[in-house]
């Protein structure tokens, strides 16, 4: 038998007995920025393919969330901080090598972006909008004009920020579940279904609904596969990615991922739009709300469960 | 100049000394500590060994938590210790959760704390650090890896020994004898 | 009083006022860490003062570094200290621990009953000290004074022990002797004539062999020889250790003999049988100096390493091999006659085959073996001659133990339990730094003394179990509050240390040098208290041996030249030991005359029945007993016991890591509270072990209260040691409790 333990009563807060540095701030702040990135994506989209039109909720509607969606994540990622009166420090330097740091600076472009995207289809919810000053009306012109530029700025951060969400656990050497480079495309995937889910959610048009809900299940289909690839990587790989696999295959996180993000997740609203799209009637909001929980159990569950994976010594 | 430590474990008895040391010496908080004690046992009674290792931040070259701090505060001082500046410091955890040693912890103030290897207030001093001038069983050496003639350096080239999780690509300035 | 039955008090019902108070002090003493940052730093600032340490009895000098607030920040040793050779334990590192607890006994307290309920009230120190001194006088009216003991675990016990010896007692006792290391002291007096001391005389930093009989170094954190083992091993020295536990001793060393436990006897005498048959022993040393070696060869010409493995279970190729270690170091050997010895009741005859042993090596007074210590010849105030009681302590437990060099505490505990035959029977107890209920065994049996007594004075710095159950609680400042007596010992060089205050007592509390003072001023005894104050007394102390008070203070230890050049003895020299033949006696004259074995035998133990195990119980480096469980420092490092269980038994019991047991022992009693398992290899399959010193029933310990299992109180089998009544208690057996209420049993009251 082998026996490691600590002797000298080692109990750091938040340390011990287990990593628990990360609560339900960070996988918050994590899913509402992918959830934003995903609509912002396909708001730039269709709006780059000549089809707002076509796609009014994505591009006009559903944009209005954004802003909001990214500042609770900013409040959600500024409660988590321990030392909160030195946050401004993250605005004075831009490290390279810190997703930390790649991630506020991509909030601080998109943030204004999504709020300049708002601006410009005001007049699609308050038809009677008034900017009051020239100069907001001049500036308005000025993007106006601008238009499909910001769109594919808007596009570019949008899949930064999708895949930031996963890059920051990513990055991590220490944690043997996290550190996979899988989580990048796998989050940004889980960000594009949540947000294309959102939309449909918000849609009244019919059209619109079906194009999302074949995207959508083009994208659940794309996460299943790399969950896959993501198990057969860590399967094929040392002994702690092993152990960190072995969380989700027999674990004490086994039932929460594959009853939660496997099966409520992507599997049965998988199922729900093919049944829908095949012309079966049933409720429209049961797949998209189905996805965004899975989404956001994704990202609870793996904060936690990578927070439980170690190195062995 | 490279800072280093080896800890004999063939030495030490675990008696936590160097814990208590560096609590009272650098002030760390009742309920925290910079360094601990592990004890590893093997085998089947009475084929029995054990290896007791005094650990703390491993003092990475390359550190990961250097790496992925957003402001900063993480950075190398002099010979090559990895200190965090309090007032650079938001407290974002992404160190600590960088940290495959687990070294590193949140202070009460906010700020994440771990060991300093003593720099400022001893070894600049010319003084060893808490954990090595207190050690009963003096099974720490301190010293420069550069100079040959360091405690460190000596026991490093007579002694076989090994660092924590090489295979993470750390590394680590705190050695173990064995 | 003496009428009612003493019931247990818990002080938390206590004065708010100055609970209030302490948490104030403790805060500010917290809040000003980053300026005690900034002067700590200056090593040889004007900001240190000496003192030696009082967390365990190896007493290392060290210096108490304040910040520029004057509060204490940290405690490092004395360079100088052949004690700690400037490092402190991490029990001495955290002694600023105990001064920032802020459950200290912090007000003199006195008993008052009202409506069969006893509560303490809280009393200024001249109210406590009239009420001790009434009723001291009293008992000396209508008994004698010699009717009042001492017990005692620190310095506190020179300034009392000074006051009694006045009054008219010399009951003054440890249960350092008894409960502990007397054994071996007087195993090694009848058989060298002189006795091991504290700290041991061993020449471990030199050793060559060094065999560990159940004796744990390393978790047993005696500072010197922790140190000096460590020097050892690093010089090659060969360690051999004798445990049932696989201890952190026994995997730093080269042979670990995992012995079936209480067969230790079978194991030394087959040692002296090897050592003898092959002619390994140190021939001229034992024909010049030893006694009776012919009956020794005679006696132990059956205890052949194949005998011994039949008991001992130890491989007898083993046995031969680890016997030429010893031989192929001799005289450069030491087995270590260890400290906690009363295991079984034969102890001293265990440690005789010890001291035989040694002998036989010829290590005694050679380097590596055991050196000569020598003590600075230390003049005390001069006081009126001390009145002559009209009994001796030892006339307590009348005529037995009578090859007990110390007073048996354990004695005067049994002869206060009143019986038609004793004529004397205590009638008052002091106790000074010692929680008799957790140092004693056989609790019931210390509850039957103290409910026998008319007062009962407990003298300390924390509320303990035994707090609980006195008249008058006396609180002390920390050491690092007082001065205290100079610390005089002998080592390889004379030498003594100064402890002074590095701050004024906190609270209201007091020495217990100023308390003995104050009471024996209100006994009317002042002439025997003729000094001013600590500074005076300490000072004419210090100049008759060439120093000063105000020097003691800028060094804190100093060592004087030895006066003769005799560490160990030289080439042939004529030794003459203090025993009767004059000689080392293998053969104990002392023994034969009072009716006990000149030579060891091995006796059987009792082993556990079916579905019980050894209770074993150790220490662990970062606890001194039960003393250290409330440390805010210490507690850190480990604020309970756990139980070591074999998988094998775990498997059996089906018990987990961390799951919460209660244990019962062969009398049917039941741990107070539950303790976690640790199942671990490291332990046989028919023991159990867990650290001494936790399990504390007093609530007031905010950290120490309920964490763990008191092993005291399974401790109700005792075997006497008919030599010199050592307390064996190693023959105690437990059975695991799964199925209990979580709630644990509260604090009788």
């Amino acid at each position: 038998m082998r026996e490691e333990i600590i002797t000298s009563g080692r109990l750091n807060h938040l340390i011990d007995p287990q990593l628990n540095i990360w609560h339900w701030h960070i996988p918050l702040y994590l899913f509402l920025g992918g959830l934003a990135a995903g609509i912002l994506f396909f708001a730039a989209l269709f709006t780059i393919l000549g089809k707002e039109k076509e796609y009014p909720t994505a591009v006009k509607i559903a944009p209005f969330l954004t802003p909001f969606l990214l500042m609770v994540g900013l409040v959600a990622l500024f409660l988590d901080l321990n030392h909160k009166l030195y946050f401004w420090r993250l605005y004075t330097t831009i490290r390279l090598e810190s997703p930390m740091s790649w991630g506020a600076w991509t909030l601080m472009v998109v943030t204004p972006l999504s709020i300049i995207w708002c601006a410009l289809n005001i007049k699609s919810i308050f038809p009677n909008w008034d900017w009051k000053y020239q100069w907001v009306w001049d500036m308005e012109k000025f993007f106006r004009k601008n238009l499909i530029t910001i769109s594919w700025i808007m596009l570019l951060f949008s899949l930064i920020l999708g895949v930031y969400t996963g890059i920051l656990f990513s990055a991590f050497n220490a944690r043997p579940l996290w550190n996979t480079s899988i989580l990048g495309p796998l989050f940004l995937t889980s960000g594009l279904s949540t947000g294309a889910a959102a939309i449909i959610l918000m849609s009244k048009n019919s059209h619109e609904r079906h194009t999302l809900a074949r995207i959508d299940l083009m994208l659940i289909g794309i996460e299943l596969f790399l969950i896959v690839h993501m198990f057969m990587g860590f399967l094929a790989s040392t002994q702690v990615h092993i152990e960190a696999a072995t969380l989700f295959l027999g674990g004490p996180y086994t039932t929460p991922f594959w009853l939660f993000v496997v099966t409520l997740g992507l599997a049965t609203p998988a199922l729900l739009e093919v049944l829908e799209l095949k012309g079966f009637k049933m409720p429209v909001f049961i797949a998209p709300v189905l996805v965004i929980f899975g989404g956001l159990m994704f990202r609870f569950i793996i904060a936690y469960a990578g927070q439980a994976s170690r190195w062995l010594y | 100049m490279r800072y280093a430590m080896a800890v004999d474990t063939k030495k030490c008895v675990g008696c936590s000394d160097c814990v208590v040391a560096c609590q009272t010496e650098n002030n760390v908080p009742i309920g925290f500590c910079r360094d601990w004690i592990v004890e590893v046992t093997d085998g089947t009674y009475p084929q029995l060994e054990i290896e007791i290792r005094s650990e703390r931040c491993n003092q990475c070259a390359n550190s990961p938590c250097v790496r992925c701090c957003p402001t900063g505060a993480s950075h190398y001082s002099e010979g090559g210790v990895v200190l965090v500046t309090p007032h650079k410091c938001i407290g974002c955890g992404a160190c600590i959760a960088s940290c495959p040693y687990d070294a590193r912890f949140p202070h009460p103030d906010g700020y994440v704390d771990k060991c300093t290897f003593c720099l400022h207030n001893r070894v600049n001093k010319g003084l060893d650090p808490a954990c090595v001038s207190v050690c009963p069983t003096k099974c720490m050496y301190f010293g420069d890896l550069d100079d040959p003639n360091s405690p460190v350096s000596k026991v490093l080239k007579n002694r076989k020994h090994k660092t924590l999780i090489p295979e993470a690509g750390t590394n680590p300035h705190l050695y173990f004898l064995i | 009083m003496a009428t009612s039955r003493r019931q247990f008090i818990k002080i938390s019902a206590l004065g708010a006022g100055s609970l209030a108070l302490a948490g104030t002090a403790f805060e500010l003493a917290k809040g000003s860490s980053i300026l005690g940052k900034i002067s700590g730093e200056k090593e040889n600032g004007p900001l240190r003062t000496p003192t030696y340490c009082e967390i365990c009895f190896w007493q290392c000098a060290g210096w108490v570094y304040k910040d520029a607030d004057g509060n204490i920040q940290k405690i490092i040793g004395n360079d100088d200290d052949q004690h700690c050779n400037g490092r402190f334990c991490p029990r001495g590192t955290g002694g600023v621990g105990q001064y920032h607890d802020e459950d200290r006994l912090k007000t003199p307290l006195i008993r008052t009953s009202e409506g069969g309920k006893d509560s303490f009230r809280e009393a200024s120190w001249d109210e406590a000290l009239d009420y001790i001194a009434e009723k001291l006088k009293k008992i000396a009216a209508e008994h004698g004074p010699e009717c009042v003991a001492l017990f005692t675990h620190g310095s506190g016990g020179a300034h009392f022990g000074h006051m009694l010896k006045a009054f008219g007692s010399e009951s003054i006792a440890a249960p350092s002797f008894a409960q502990c290391r007397g054994p071996r002291e007087v195993g090694f007096l009848t058989t060298f004539g002189d006795i091991i001391y504290s700290p041991e005389r061993i020449d471990i930093r030199d050793t060559r062999c060094m065999v560990l009989i159940g004796s744990h170094l390393g978790e047993n954190m005696h500072n010197g020889q922790v140190q000096e083992m460590s020097d050892a091993i690093d010089k090659g020295a060969t360690i051999i250790t004798v445990d049932p536990r696989f201890s952190t001793a026994a995997s730093k060393s080269k042979y670990w003999l995992p012995i079936k436990p209480a067969t230790d006897m079978a194991l030394l005498l087959s040692w002296i049988n090897v050592i003898i048959e092959n002619e390994w022993y140190d021939k001229d040393y034992v024909e010049r100096y030893t006694f009776g070696f012919a009956e020794l060869k005679e006696h132990v010409k059956t205890f052949t390493p194949e005998w011994a493995y039949g008991i001992t279970t130890i491989d007898p190729n083993i046995i031969r091999e680890t016997a030429r270690e010893m031989h192929n170091a001799a005289p450069s050997v030491i087995v270590n006659p260890g400290r906690h010895v009363t295991w079984y009741g034969d102890d001293t005859q265990r440690l005789r085959a010890v001291a035989i042993l040694t002998a036989l090596l010829g290590s005694w007074g050679r380097r590596g073996g055991y050196y000569k210590p020598d003590k600075l010849n230390l003049p005390s105030y001069p006081v009126p001659p001390f009145p002559k009681p009209k009994r001796s302590p030892i006339e307590a437990y009348g005529g037995k133990y009578v090859l007990a060099n110390e007073v048996v505490a354990n004695g005067l505990c049994d002869a206060t339990i009143p019986t038609v035959t004793d004529q004397c029977n205590f009638k008052a107890w002091i106790v000074n730094g010692t929680n008799l209920l957790a140092a004693f065994p056989n609790q019931a049996n210390t509850m039957q003394a103290i409910q026998a007594l008319q007062l009962l004075v407990v003298v300390d710095t924390m509320p303990i179990e035994l707090t609980g159950y006195a008249d008058v609680v006396l609180p002390e400042c920390t050491y690092l509050e007082r001065y205290d007596m100079i610390r005089n010992s002998g080592h390889r060089q004379p030498n003594v240390a100064l402890r002074m205050p590095a701050v004024e007592p906190k609270y209201n509390t007091k020495p217990a040098s100023w308390m003995a003072k104050e009471l024996a001023g209100k006994l009317g005894l002042s002439a025997w208290f003729p000094w001013k104050d600590m500074e005076e007394l300490l000072d004419w102390q210090f100049k008759q041996v060439g120093t000063s008070l105000e020097e003691m203070k800028r060094i804190g230890v100093k060592n004087y030249p030895r006066e003769f050049d005799d560490l160990y003895f030289s080439p042939g020299e004529d030794v003459i030991f203090n025993t009767n033949t004059g000689k080392i006696e293998l053969y104990s004259t002392d023994m034969e005359n009072e009716g006990f074995a000149p030579l060891p035998v091995y006796t059987a133990h009792e082993e556990p029945p079916e579905g019980f195990y050894r209770l074993n119980y150790g220490r662990a480096p970062m606890h001194t007993f039960s003393r250290t469980a409330n440390n805010p420092n210490l507690t850190d490092l480990m604020d309970e016991n756990v139980l070591w269980v074999n998988p094998k038994v775990a498997k059996l019991w089906g018990l987990e890591n961390d799951q919460m047991v209660k244990l019962k022992n062969q009398d049917d009693i039941l741990s107070t509270f539950a303790i976690k398992v640790r199942v671990t290899e490291r332990i046989r399959w028919d023991s159990v072990y867990m650290v001494h010193g936790f399990g504390h029933n007093n609530k007031k310990l905010s950290r120490a209260h309920g964490r763990g299992i008191n092993d005291t109180e399974l401790v109700s089998r005792v075997h006497i040691d008919p030599v010199m009544g050592g307390t064996g208690m190693r023959g105690n057996f437990v059975t695991f409790i799964t199925d209990f209420d979580m709630s644990g049993k509260e604090a009788e009251a």
